[in-house]
């Protein structure tokens, strides 16, 4: 496991950013880089802690193999949801083009 | 010649080769190809939701807060999901183990939360194996649980995504329970490709899980092409082949993909490990690659999920309440009629389930041998006319079969009365009789073989030095003396033998 | 007048002494009179509440039984679903969304008689410790404008904490509640993760969310936790079987109980030291009652803030990649192809805050880091859980503060995150763990504002909790009544 390195370079920042779907202005830029890299910084404490062999916790709860049966419920009605849509179409969502960003 | 006059040439040759057969080419180049294929699930409702999970339905009405993804809302996942998962998985040999769903997460229209729940590392399936009708394993790495997306129709543009203005998403699909086989790269053809692809979607059929319609999207499979020298045991880069809507596009998509990397290859050049999309009008893959780098999914454990922890009362239950899958049913005809398992008519007449047919044959008792005689029948005649089985009963085929294999019947009669009662039922001793097909008694043919030969002395000595066109001549009299009910092959073979 | 206490409302209610219209009538009005002061609510539901109340009234009249929150005026965050009105997250993105669903927990309130008074106002999808992260402006502390409810469900505390309704529902993710109620002076509790459904609250942390009540006492709490807790089968993550029932020993005193005052708490970075001051006090008051009080460490709670930093960001990334203009909420216009859309709108959408959360949990999340940060961040969770589960064997419940001061001014804390979120400190361990926390006011800061004391308890151990609870109010100095209705409100 690579030890964490101590700050976040802006070129990282950008990545996150367009990952993420947020466009930054050059301020947002440089003041969040300083800004993550101050929050990653205090986290490095936890480096220190020994967990060699401690299984993660994803959840507080001892639950498993939780279910619903097979049966059809009610939906909802679809004006009322797509009252709430920004541009409609043809009783669909209507978006603009997606140019070749299919994963 | 110049060197424009070459390369033009070198063009030329390059697109005739592609139009052309593939096997030429391919000395020297063994291509490697892993299939991932999903599939859909025949629940009543969809994965995290009690949405209906129905085709065809007007677009945006089966619906609800968590297919949507509304702010808020929960999945929780549906138990007859698990339990379809659980018979692919062991249909499919797989380890069924404790699992958990991870998060997916990408930007896309059609994804309602712009991440899917699937599974990561710790599927519901893994390492298991499917064998082909040939003999051959091909080792499926895992089979695990996701949610289908949302359909993105594209306006403007002849529909492609392209050159589309803007697109329409209906979400009626999302969160369809989907599984996905991943198999290992162990196929190693175009032909073994769709092979592999037909006893998949027949096993998912007999468990009940999917019904493995590709050409409805039911079934979708996606195509790792990567081309290396024969012999070596490196893999070569590999392009993932997208857009293949039937066995026969999976088909050519392939050949043309691994055509392109060898050629790409042989010219000095590398393969880019990306996407493509393969045009079914066109015959080509295209690049899909877009101005992203290379996606980061970022997989962590769902936590709006608990693990999924399979008890092994339950594993059993599964596993014990699976039919027959077709490479047993290919063997059981193989075991009842001596007929390899991977002949084609042995694959045909189980993929046509009509390999009852021939456990009806055998449980009737009669002669040995009409078990062969029926696997013949079925693959041949009866496989032509499907439609028509509802006037075939297993009895009336068991005892037309029966008469075939005893010599009462010749094969073609045997056919004659076949297509008859494929056309309007019947029992076939009645049928036979009313065309005046009658059996010849044991020595009958013997007989009448004698009195045409002592009837046509000189033609006799004739054919007995050599003449064999004179054949034709003491068939026909055999025939015509017997009233059609000679066997004729037998009775060819009756002269030769007198004739020393 | 003085504030009525909940259990008297639904009381009064149910045996007719008062009618459920007459009752929010006297909240509406102080809304009117002081939320232009205040501004806790984004949306107050005058018509809908006094519809709500009629219903009761006429229940109550036609002799069928209105429910154990009868005629109870309850103020909901603003991240809760409610069908047919407007659900913000106090947000750009989400402004002017109306669910076409509500939360599990709303129609639990309806069914139980409570009367909705409004959505409050919170930190932008509940990232905070102050409520100025708000989209809509910030909501003011009733006991000093100038200063802070705290936060993230600083709306809602502020709305009991000015008598604007006698009860609220906030959301709990690293101290949401607890906090802004120890800055308010009110009762503010988070119960055992799994305990109440999430279904309809908008997600921040996945697996540290927990809905939890706000009100001016702990028998109030409890009344209404009892109404909310249970089993849901839209929630996978909610327990399976019926819950413990908060009010269950809330007379039965501390005699024999063993409380544990966590030095890593009293210790934490930032905490003043009028804060650990009253958290002596609260000790001794539970000694003097007959409890056996003594200190104890759970050394992993040191690495609380970090752990919890790279997790609810992790997880919050994911939950809010959803708001991409496609389906519901802001839509940037001209946008020329779908990458373009969601750039600008979620950019246009978000405040700071939030971009820095989504960025700072696509990070933890991304190939690379996955192990370093996610991932280890997870396993101090498990030391965490270790470390409380050693104290328990030794104690029943755990004392520490819950804020590291009373109410700064707004303004004080906005320059740098980090130092906004030290204010998480003591908070964050009890949602890493899963555990159960109440806030509980306990006299006041120098300055006089209120200062709040946590009770912590193990998984599922609210009876305990509220148990103790009920004896540290009792021995607590008398609560100020916010300056702001002061002047209508006698002790």
């Amino acid at each position: 496991m690579s030890p964490m390195p101590t700050r976040i370079s802006s070129d990282e920042v950008a990545h996150v950013a367009r990952l993420a779907r947020l466009s930054l202005t050059q301020e947002e830029l440089d003041r969040f880089t300083a800004q993550l890299g101050a929050v990653l910084e205090h986290a490095r404490d936890v480096e220190a802690l020994d967990t060699a062999g401690v299984p993660p916790t994803a959840h507080p709860l001892p639950l498993e193999n939780v279910f619903r049966e097979d049966e059809a419920g009610p939906c909802l009605d679809r004006a009322e949801v797509l009252a709430q849509a920004p541009a409609v179409e043809d009783e669909r969502f209507r978006v603009p083009r997606i140019l070749g960003v299919t994963p | 010649m110049t060197a424009a006059d070459a390369s033009g040439r070198r063009a030329e040759n390059a697109s005739g080769r592609r139009a052309g057969n593939a096997s030429g080419r391919r000395a020297g180049w063994e291509v490697v190809v892993g299939l991932e294929v999903h599939a859909e699930l025949r629940t009543r409702t969809k994965l995290f939701c009690a949405c209906p999970n129905s085709f065809g339905d007007e677009p945006n009405t089966n619906v609800c807060p968590v297919c949507l993804g509304l702010p808020g809302s929960l999945p929780v996942i549906n138990r007859a999901a698990v339990e379809f998962a659980m018979r692919i998985g062991t249909a499919l040999n797989c380890r069924v183990q404790p699992s958990l769903f991870h998060r997916k997460n990408y930007f896309y229209p059609d994804m309602p939360k712009d991440y899917q729940i699937s599974q990561y590392d710790i599927p519901i399936n893994a390492d298991g194996w499917l064998e082909l009708p040939s003999g051959r394993r091909i080792g499926i790495e895992r089979a695990h649980m996701e949610e289908d997306t949302g359909k993105t129709t594209h306006m403007g543009g002849g529909g492609r995504i392209h050159d589309a203005a803007h697109s329409l998403v209906d979400y009626n699909r999302a969160g369809v329970p989907l599984v996905e086989i991943v198999s290992a790269p162990d196929i190693r053809s175009a032909d073994e490709a769709r092979a592999y692809v037909d006893e998949l979607r027949a096993i998912l059929v007999a468990t009940g899980a999917s019904d493995g319609k590709m050409e409805e999207g039911s079934l979708r499979v996606d195509a790792n092409v990567s081309v290396r020298h024969a012999g070596s045991s490196e893999y070569g880069t590999r392009c993932e082949v997208k857009n293949m809507n039937s066995l026969r596009s999976l088909g050519r998509a392939i050949e043309y993909e691994a055509q392109r990397q060898i050629e790409v290859l042989t010219e000095g050049g590398s393969i880019v490990q990306e996407t493509r999309h393969w045009d079914e009008g066109a015959g080509r893959t295209g690049s899909m690659r877009s101005k992203e780098e290379a996606y980061d999914y970022r997989y962590f454990p769902e936590p709006d999920l608990v693990p999924v922890n399979p008890s092994q009362a339950w594993i059993s239950e599964v596993s014990s309440s699976l039919p027959v899958l077709p490479a047993a049913r290919r063997d059981a005809v193989a075991a009842a009629s001596g007929i390899p398992a991977g002949d084609d008519s042995v694959v045909t007449v189980v993929r046509l389930d009509l390999d009852r047919y021939v456990e009806a044959v055998r449980s009737a008792g009669g002669p040995d041998g009409a078990e062969t005689v029926a696997v013949r029948r079925l693959a041949n005649e009866v496989a032509s006319q499907l439609e028509s089985l509802e006037h075939l009963s297993e009895e009336s085929f068991a005892s037309l079969v029966a008469m075939e294999t005893e010599g009462s019947l010749t094969p073609a009669q045997s056919r004659t009365v076949l297509k008859e009662l494929l056309e309007s039922g019947g029992d076939p001793r009645a049928v036979a009789s009313r065309l005046g097909f009658e059996a010849l008694a044991a020595g009958a043919l013997s007989e009448i073989v004698d009195q045409v030969v002592a009837e046509y002395p000189d033609e006799w000595a004739r054919f007995a030095g050599g003449e064999d066109k004179l054949m034709g001549f003491f068939a026909g009299h055999i025939r015509s003396r017997s009233g059609g009910n000679a066997d004729m092959k037998e009775a060819s073979a009756l002269l030769r033998s007198r004739r020393g | 007048m003085s504030l009525a206490s909940a259990v008297e409302v639904a009381a009064g209610v149910k045996d007719g002494t008062v009618s459920a219209r007459a009752v929010l009538e006297e909240h509406l009005g102080r809304i009117e009179r002081h939320e232009g002061q205040v501004h806790a609510f984004n949306t107050v539901t005058a018509d809908r509440a006094r519809a709500a109340a009629e219903a009761v009234d006429a229940a109550v009249t036609s002799g069928r039984d209105p429910g154990p929150l009868a005629g109870v005026p309850v103020a909901l965050k603003d991240n809760l679903c409610t069908r047919g009105v407007p659900t913000t997250c106090s947000s750009r993105i989400l402004e002017g969304w109306i669910p076409p669903y509500d939360a599990t927990v709303v129609s639990r309130l309806q069914a139980a008689g409570a009367v909705i008074v409004g959505k409050t106002n919170l930190d932008e999808f509940a990232m905070g410790s102050s409520t100025e992260n708000s989209a809509f402006g910030p909501t003011r502390n009733p006991h000093d404008l100038d200063r802070v409810p705290g936060g993230s469900s600083g709306g809602s505390a502020a709305a009991v904490a000015a008598g604007f309704a006698a009860l609220g529902l906030g959301s709990d993710t690293g101290g949401s509640i607890r906090q802004p109620a120890a800055l308010c002076g009110v009762v503010g509790a988070k119960p055992t993760y799994g305990l109440v459904s999430r279904y309809g609250l908008v997600a921040f942390a996945s697996s540290l969310d927990q809905i939890g009540p706000f009100a001016r006492s702990v028998a109030d709490a409890a009344l209404l936790l009892d109404v909310i807790a249970g089993p849901d089968p839209a929630d996978s993550t909610s327990f399976r079987e019926p819950p413990p029932r908060a009010s269950e020993r809330l007379g039965a005193g501390v005699e024999g109980l063993r409380v544990g005052i966590v030095t890593e708490l009293t210790d934490a970075e930032g905490i003043s030291a009028d804060v650990v001051e009253r958290t002596r006090e609260a000790a001794d008051a539970l000694s003097a009652a007959g409890a056996k009080v003594d200190e104890v460490s759970v050394p992993a709670a040191v690495y609380g803030l970090s752990a919890y930093y790279l997790i609810a960001p992790a997880e919050a990334s994911s939950n809010l990649a959803r708001y991409d203009g496609v389906r519901y909420g802001l839509r940037a216009s001209g946008s020329k192809d779908i990458t373009d859309m969601y750039l600008r709108t979620r950019s246009a959408g978000f405040g700071a805050e939030v971009k820095r959360r989504i960025m700072l949990g696509t990070y933890a999340l991304s190939a690379g880091y996955y192990d370093a940060y996610y991932g280890k961040a997870q396993q101090v969770r498990t030391l965490i859980i270790r470390d409380f589960e050693t104290a328990y064997r030794d104690f029943d419940v755990l004392l520490g503060p819950t804020a590291p001061g009373t109410a700064f001014p707004l303004g004080a804390k906005t320059q740098d995150p980090l130092t906004m979120y030290l204010n998480d400190v003591c908070t964050i361990p009890s949602n890493l763990a899963g555990h159960p926390a109440i806030s509980v006011p306990f006299g006041t800061g120098a300055d006089g504002l209120p200062a709040g004391v946590q009770i912590l308890a193990p998984a599922l151990g609210e009876v305990v909790m509220f148990q103790v609870a009920a004896v540290l109010e009792a021995a607590a100095p008398d609560l100020p009544v916010p300056q702001l209705i002061r002047s209508e409100v006698a002790r």
